[in-house]
């Protein structure tokens, strides 16, 4: 299986990239995947990827995008808090692309 | 091959036929299921050993017991009517995605080993050995299809292909080579009881969420109750409504129905799922396995009628086959129809007027409208033939007032499907995806022009997601694919809601 290099330690991910042992995620981890994904990490992005992080604790799935947006439109202001800009931050889209990078399984289905 | 798909055809026209590239999409092929995906559905967790027996043991089976798999794979003629009639033929132009060579990739195996023809005299009727390489071809090009029977509409001999694919798709899940988008959802559905894998506590803080939202825009309390016993309406959802745009639109458009309406209606925790991906991969047991969450929630609930929301398939598998897989459902109230899709429910409240609309707030849109083709071919919806056609467009009309259809060898019973219908909704097949969506987005952009269409809607879950993630690629924005109960709840017109009298005074004045 396909693996992330995290200063010489090694962490498994799936075909598309999301890491398939969940506690495996550090922040260096999420630096190291949202360069493979061409991100550069900024305040906002980890904003999001926090926020989902904490939704994940307690709901053991990623939020909705509209909780997510309203979250970070509490947290960032409606500038950054806008679907728009959402996919601005994460071009493959702020469900996808940041839970990835946030080390949350994929949302699947008709999504 | 570009594997985003930047080489987008150009068309001039939705159905213009291409020109052939022999083998373009050839070892396109979605990821594998892991054991994990396949055990929980019944399959083995990877190829078996003796595949080939497994397989000619499983298309026998099916041959025998369905007697209508068996009438398709003898009865063709190649007529050629379907080859021009697949979106993606059209958008990908590889002659392997014409209809009748999709189908004879599996009925040439079938000729070798079932016919006396094919038994003796194979290179004279078409037929070959299955061998390692031609599973191979299966898989790519059984996942080049989504199922949607365009195809179907325009064969002279009635031949469904769709059930060649998901026949095709039953084999390869017994030899242990599922899809891993398809069996991994599935396996979803029957732990948590949907396909995104939204447990109870994530979903009424969502449901939640979406209550308080719709306050505060309209200072109106309007619930969306979770498994609440004795409610009259179970609501039966794709699970999409629960997480993606503009899917959540539509949920917040059918609470505001309800509530409007005043009957008392819940979701169900346990079936939170109206999505049957069973269909997808053609397995009676999972589909009746899913269906069952349906009535084993309506009977714990005590509720009187099933609704279900906007999703394609799920009405195709409601419609059609609920009964027959769930059933009797003697328990429901026999007034009403067993089920009934949402968009019936809206428009009879609309025919009987209790719903208020100010059309005007969908005054920036102009809209056209999209057939979901399990929608479209496959089922049916009121009481008139075409009513499938006919009460979303009459709902929408209701509600919208720059309305415009796409050219009509695109819509109603010849719609073209999304491009991502059958399964093929994965990240692994985008190329598929944008390319197969090119004969719609070339219907889309037909309408643009000649009458200035910015937004296209639809009532299927998988359609809205491809929509919102292809549409780009077209020249739209990704926000241009709407819900249809997205658009009732931008004009419904609360009782009690802020401003509403104002407006309607305004509204008044103004005629």
């Amino acid at each position: 299986m396909a693996s992330y290099d995290v200063n010489g330690t090694a962490v498994e991910h799936d075909e598309e990239g999301y890491i398939t042992n969940l506690s495996d995620w550090s922040k260096d981890l999420a630096q190291v995947i949202a360069d493979a994904e061409n991100i550069q990490m900024t305040d906002e992005h980890w904003a999001v990827v926090n926020f989902l992080r904490e939704y994940y604790d307690e709901y053991q799935i990623a939020p909705a995008v509209r909780v997510l947006i309203k979250a970070i439109k509490k947290s960032m202001g409606p500038d950054v808090g806008n679907n728009k800009y959402m996919y601005e931050l994460f071009p493959y889209g702020p469900a996808k692309q940041a839970c990835k990078i946030a080390g949350l399984p994929k949302p699947t289905g008709c999504v | 091959m570009a594997a985003d798909g930047d080489d987008l055809p150009k068309m001039a026209h939705p159905l213009e036929i291409p020109k052939l590239k022999c083998g373009a999409m050839e070892g396109l092929a979605p990821f594998i299921a892991a054991p994990e995906h396949q055990e929980p559905l019944g399959y083995p967790g990877e190829l078996v050993e003796n595949w080939k027996e497994v397989a000619l043991a499983k298309m026998k089976e099916l041959a025998e017991k369905n007697r209508a798999f068996q009438v398709y794979l003898d009865a063709c003629v190649k007529c050629g009517a379907c080859t021009d009639k697949c979106h993606y033929f059209l958008g990908t132009g590889d002659p392997k995605n014409m209809p009748v060579a999709r189908q004879d990739l599996l009925r040439s195996v079938y000729r070798r080993y079932f016919t006396f023809a094919g038994k003796y005299f194979p290179s004279l009727v078409g037929a070959r050995d299955l061998t390692e390489e031609v599973l191979d071809e299966w898989y790519s090009y059984y996942h080049q299809c989504s199922e949607c029977r365009r195809c179907s509409v325009f064969c002279p001999y009635g031949i469904d292909t769709a059930e060649i694919t998901m026949a095709a798709r039953e084999i390869m899940d017994a030899v242990g080579k599922g899809q891993k988008y398809s069996n991994e959802i599935i396996g979803k559905v029957k732990v948590v009881g949907n396909n995104l894998g939204l447990n109870e506590k994530a979903l009424g803080a969502t449901l939640e969420d979406l209550e308080e939202e719709i306050e505060e825009d309209t200072g109106v309390s309007v619930r969306l109750p979770l498994d609440e016993k004795g409610a009259d309406i179970l609501l039966v959802t794709p699970s999409a409504d629960f997480f993606a745009e503009p899917h959540i639109d539509g949920l917040i458009g059918y609470a505001k129905v309800f509530h409007e309406a005043g009957v008392s209606w819940t979701i169900s925790s346990y079936a939170s799922e109206a999505a049957n991906f069973g269909l997808f991969i053609g397995s009676y047991e999972n589909m009746r396995e899913i269906a069952l969450r349906i009535r084993k929630a309506a009977e714990d609930l005590g509720v009187k009628r099933i609704i279900f929301g906007e999703c394609g398939h799920a009405w195709r598998v409601a419609y059609s086959f609920l009964n027959t897989l769930a059933g009797p459902f003697d328990f429901l109230d026999p007034k009403y129809p067993v089920p009934q899709h949402i968009l019936e429910f809206t428009w009879n409240e609309i025919q009987k007027g209790t719903l208020k609309f100010d059309k005007s707030q969908n005054d920036h849109i102009r809209l056209t409208y999209h057939d979901s083709c399990n929608v479209a071919r496959a089922s049916r919806m009121g009481d008139e033939p075409g009513g499938q056609f006919e009460i979303p467009r009459n709902v929408i009309k209701a509600v919208c007032n720059h309305y415009f259809d796409m050219d009509r060898e695109t819509t109603h019973e010849s719609t073209l499907c999304c491009g991502g219908g059958g399964g093929l909704l994965t990240d692994d097949l985008m190329e598929l995806r944008k390319k197969g969506a090119s004969p719609r987005m070339t219907a889309l952009q037909q309408v643009t022009e000649d009458h200035g269409v910015t937004h296209m809607a639809a009532i299927c879950a998988i359609c809205k997601t491809q929509f919102s993630k292809v549409m780009p690629a077209y020249g739209y924005e990704m926000d241009s694919i709407v819900s249809v109960h997205q658009l009732v709840s931008n004009a419904i017109i609360l009782t009690g809601q802020d401003g509403a009298e104002e407006d309607e005074t305004e509204a008044a004045e103004e005629a």
